[in-house]
């Protein structure tokens, strides 16, 4: 067991079980809080994968940007009298047994295909590449997504005013 | 144990996937849903990059991560304008319980 593999296990460890407490707590604001943990968890393993600079962005627009619209929203959508922002769970438990069910079946089919693995080579700095990439080769989807967080932002605000 | 290799990455995702999917159906509370929306995105995410390093593709993977996270915060920016406006109509953002629709 290598140092990579401890590493691994620790931010499966914090993303799954504050995955867990994100979708099982009853305090709105304490799964917000959960979901930040995740977040970190998840760009973590991005790290691990070799993707740098996806792990930076994950972080900047994630926890940066869409947690505190969450927090937002959370804030502006109740009467808040107290730090307890209570919300209930429906169909709790025909919820778990169909979700256990789709795991296993999802996770047998993961550990029963035979993945046809390429040993790769040592992860490198990513940035530059993906950014000649982003230039060249996906320059129309990039000019397009440009345009689409444009008209999304311009439409949230207006929404949002009305 | 056994090395860390893809099938580790993709049991996290399916894993993060599920409870994703718990989160969409148990709870009431619209933004909690989004969180649980979020959790899939996430989920989906971490499988590009996964097959990408290890189907060696190269960075393509991690560049459609990355139009993944931007259309993740286009989403959750409209999503959370509709909710406010909703709970400026009908004062609760329970989804079991916006049903005007139906009538």
């Amino acid at each position: 067991m290598t140092v990579y593999d401890i590493i691994f296990y620790l931010f499966a460890a914090v993303t799954l079980v504050s995955a867990f407490f994100v979708v099982t707590n009853r305090n709105i604001v304490h799964s917000a809080f959960f979901l930040l943990f995740t977040f970190f968890g998840v760009a973590g393993i991005y790290v691990m994968l070799g993707a740098d600079f996806v792990a930076i962005v994950q972080l900047i627009v994630y926890v940066g940007g869409i947690l505190i619209l969450i927090l937002f929203g959370v804030m502006l959508t109740n009467k808040i009298v107290s730090v307890e922002i209570k919300t209930d769970t429906i169909h709790a438990l025909p919820a778990s047994i169909v979700v256990g069910l789709f795991t296993g079946a999802i996770g047998a089919a993961v550990l029963n295909t035979k993945w046809n693995v390429v040993e790769t080579p040592d992860p490198v700095p990513s940035t530059a590449a993906i950014g000649s990439m982003l230039i060249n080769e996906y320059a129309l989807i990039f000019e397009l997504l440009g345009i689409l967080l444009l008209i999304a932002l311009i439409g949230a605000a207006s929404m949002a005013r009305r | 144990m056994l090395n860390v290799g893809l099938t580790h990455f993709l049991v996290i995702s399916v894993v993060l996937f599920s409870l994703g999917i718990y989160g969409v159906i148990t709870r009431k509370n619209a933004v909690m849903v989004l969180m649980g929306i979020e959790l899939i995105l996430n989920s989906a995410n971490i499988n590009f990059i996964a097959f990408a390093k290890f189907g060696n593709f190269g960075l393509q993977g991690q560049i459609i991560a990355l139009f993944v996270i931007v259309l993740a915060a286009a989403e959750a920016a409209i999503a959370l304008a509709i909710v406010i406006n909703i709970y400026k109509t009908i004062t609760n953002i329970n989804v079991d319980e916006i049903d005007s629709l139906r009538d």
